[in-house]
């Protein structure tokens, strides 16, 4: 016959002190564990959304970023004659040669100097990134030095209000426009019209062409045709790809320091619940022996500890997932090492966070209750009875 | 004396309980220990840096180049004692998971700048006069298991092609900070080919480095070489080496922010551990210690116990943790070379350690102990466990 439920729960509110401080540890574990594992996914969500599958990039032979990328004016007229381009309802392909730099601005939390993108873009930039639209104000005029930022750069940037002139490249460009291109590195971006500013900052080469593939399956065929063109020293990527890669340094070590620490203090947590067993166990000595001796099995007192601790890693872990759910809130803004640049993500919750965070919780209470609990149903009746 | 033996017995009663609770501080301050030197790892540029040299790079941004033309202009700046130049070069060594700085820059200027970057003269010399030259840190060469006279090929990132450059030295550093993860070779060797595949990007470099004979006069120094090139073509931005390094640390303010932040929520973590315990011991004992009071011990000096019981657990935990950090840092370092070119734990991490350990005993004994000295003695008899 198994021990009531009821038991251990209530166990557990008769020590709230105890319990508190118990659950209070855990909470911090498990909060730990998920801010680590939403800030990771909340980078992966960012730059795989990014790209569209249907879009191909094209970079220079070897550069791993599009800052360090450089493409001729002759070798991306190649480029855009490729007949897996789609064509525009007005009969142009849809590409665009964009050009990349980065400008040091100052932060407007810190004022601290940040690098942000300036991408100099193509008549079918927009078109051929349908998660980027216009939130306020307009459209820079192709030809002029007009700029629009996306929605990360005029939150974390001052200077980039609407009306606000920048000055880089020699020039002042006047902002007109705030984008919103959703969770995206986009977001983080200044757009500009190419031609200017390549002219202000003296490049004659694009930095990437983006093509607008017929369709996702026709990719194959355009990555052999680019990079068997002797003409070209180029390489292709798909668009999510391509962001995927830009930021597989950072997810590394957003991964390793997150282990790292998830384990260093689950053993602190863990030694935490066992303290906390362990003295519920040797409390109830006489308890655990009227227990048994009215009839209550091996197993089922060890159940019954077991569901005490779960009972307590589980409120801790509830604990920690609401602490979590707070971030959700917050945007978590920083360089990313590959490209140099600013990136700005959200803590992101999906519901796989929450199921490994609890799972993650009870393994803690399993792991910290088992020898307690073992310790319990192993008591001999008459030895416990007579502790009393 | 008696007291202090009754303390530390009490301590010890429960050994398993008293074990893992110093074993719980333990494994805290390693965390503690470890997120600190993480901390400093960022920081170590910084640290390594010298007050006596200037980095002139493009104001709009790094990535932007300077002409090289622009050498014999800073020269003329009074006080500037070195100009040398170079820039990232970014280059991938087989794969991208062998990722270490390598930089291409004018060898004799640069070794003259850096004099903690400890070479062999012969050394030295082979790699002056051989254009395909390399010079590598000492823990480099031993990630990679290089010797002298070996071939590397980097394949570029930012300059195209396959650069195959020969290892003439390894160097060592004079300071305990000075990176030996990187990978020198002559800008001449880049520049040469460059002239030759793309023109226009030939003549081109990334930054300045100027040494100054005064480093009193660094902010003067650095507003006339600005102002010498400003409305030209590509004006410069010239500060200290050391607010050059931490413009990089800033980058990632979040993430030490982050970091900071949760080398704090440990020592709470820990804080939860050891208060639990204490809460726990005192309770099991309400009745002993009315017993003591009856006998006509003061309420501070059963909570002087409490406290000293609270300071032995805790203080074994911390000098445990502590002992432990530095081969832990070790281990830690060793596989995140790539990351992190030095890693070592400082002096003040040992210190903010200790001082937790303190906190913590205090805080953990805080609650209890006034309990105990306030709860009035026939109320500790009627509690029971």
């Amino acid at each position: 016959m198994p021990v009531p439920l009821s038991y251990s729960y209530r166990n557990l509110l008769t020590r709230r002190m105890t319990t508190a401080l118990t659950a209070g540890g855990m909470s911090l574990v498990v909060f730990v564990f998920a801010a680590t594992l939403m800030l990771a996914e909340g980078l992966r969500q960012t730059l795989v959304s990014t790209g569209s599958p249907t879009n191909a990039v094209v970079l220079r032979k070897g550069s791993e970023t599009e800052v360090q990328s450089g493409i001729e004016r002759s070798q991306a007229s190649v480029v855009t004659t490729r007949p897996e381009i789609a064509v525009a309802p007005d009969g142009t392909a849809m590409a665009a040669r964009e050009v990349v730099v980065l400008i040091g601005l100052p932060r407007a939390s810190t004022g601290k100097i940040s690098n942000a993108v300036i991408r100099g873009t193509d008549v079918k930039s927009l078109a051929l990134r349908p998660q980027v639209r216009l939130a306020r104000g307009r459209e820079p005029r192709r030809g002029s030095t007009e700029v629009m930022v996306g929605k990360n750069v005029a939150k974390g940037f001052t200077g980039t209000q609407i009306g606000d002139r920048l000055r880089f490249g020699k020039r002042e460009w006047e902002v007109v426009g705030v984008f919103d291109a959703g969770n995206t590195g986009f977001s983080s971006e200044i757009w500009a019209d190419g031609d200017q500013v390549m002219r202000s900052f003296g490049r004659d080469a694009y930095s990437i062409v983006v093509a607008g593939l017929r369709d996702a399956g026709a990719y194959e065929a355009f990555q052999i045709g680019v990079e068997g063109d002797p003409r070209l020293t180029a390489e292709t990527f798909r668009e999510t790809r391509y962001y995927e890669k830009q930021s597989e340094m950072m997810a590394k070590f957003l991964r390793i320091l997150g282990v790292s620490l998830t384990i260093i203090f689950s053993l602190g947590a863990m030694i935490g619940a066992m303290i906390t067993m362990y003295s519920a166990v040797a409390n109830r000595v006489p308890e655990i022996g009227t227990l048994r001796a009215l009839g209550f099995g091996r197993g089922s007192i060890l159940a019954a500890f077991l569901a005490e601790s779960v009972f307590l890693s589980l409120l801790g872990g509830a604990m920690g997932l609401g602490a979590a759910a707070v971030l959700n809130f917050f945007t978590f803004s920083t360089t990313n090492f590959q490209t140099f640049s600013e990136l700005a993500f959200k803590f992101a919750l999906t519901g796989d966070i929450i199921m490994l965070s609890l799972g993650f919780s009870v393994f803690m209470g399993i792991l910290g209750g088992l020898p307690p609990a073992l310790r319990a149903s192993r008591l001999q009746i008459v030895e416990a009875l007579r502790e009393a | 004396m008696f007291l202090i033996r009754l303390v530390v017995k009490n301590a010890f009663r429960h050994t398993l309980r008293s074990f893992l609770t110093i074993l719980g501080i333990t494994v805290a301050l390693l965390a503690f220990g470890l997120l600190r030197t993480v901390m400093d790892a960022w920081h170590i540029g910084v640290e390594a840096s010298s007050a006596t040299r200037l980095v002139t790079r493009n104001a709009v941004s790094l990535i932007v180049p300077l002409p090289l033309s622009y050498r014999e202009r800073i020269r003329g700046v009074p006080g500037i004692t070195y100009v040398s130049y170079g820039n990232w070069f970014g280059g991938i060594y087989i794969d991208e998971k062998n990722f270490f700085a390598n930089f291409v820059v004018e060898p004799e200027s640069y070794l003259a700048l850096y004099p903690e970057i400890l070479i062999d003269p012969g050394q030295k010399n082979d790699f002056l006069r051989d254009r395909k030259g390399a010079i590598v840190g000492r823990k480099l060469a031993e990630r990679f298991n290089w010797k002298l006279g070996d071939t590397v090929t980097l394949k570029g990132t930012i300059y195209p092609g396959e650069w195959e450059m020969v290892i003439r030295g390894i160097y060592d550093g004079a300071r305990p900070d000075t990176d030996l993860t990187t990978l020198l070779f002559h800008f001449s060797y880049v520049d040469e080919t460059m002239k030759k595949t793309t023109p226009s990007r030939a003549g081109q470099v990334g930054f300045f480095m100027l040494g100054i004979s005064d480093p009193d006069l660094a902010g003067e120094i650095s507003r006339a070489v600005d102002a010498t090139f400003k409305n030209s073509q590509a004006e410069t931005l010239t500060e200290t080496e050391k607010a050059f390094q931490l413009g990089f640390v800033s980058m990632s303010e979040a993430i030490l922010m982050a970091i900071n932040l949760v080398s704090y929520v440990v020592i709470l973590i820990i804080l939860a551990v050891a208060a639990n315990t204490m809460a726990m011991s005192v309770r099991e004992r309400s009745a002993e210690f009315a017993v003591m009071k009856t006998l006509g011990f003061k309420g501070p000096a059963i909570a002087a116990l409490v406290l000293g019981e609270s300071m032995i657990l805790s203080l074994a935990g911390t000098s445990l943790g502590l002992a432990l950090t530095a081969p832990l840092a070790q281990a830690f370092g060793s596989t995140l070379s790539q990351y992190f070119p030095v890693f070592a734990v400082s002096r003040q991490t040992i210190l903010l350690g200790l001082f937790s350990g303190l906190f913590v005993g205090v805080a953990a004994a805080a609650v209890p102990a006034w309990r105990v000295w306030k709860t009035p003695i026939a109320e500790s008899f009627r509690r029971i466990g």
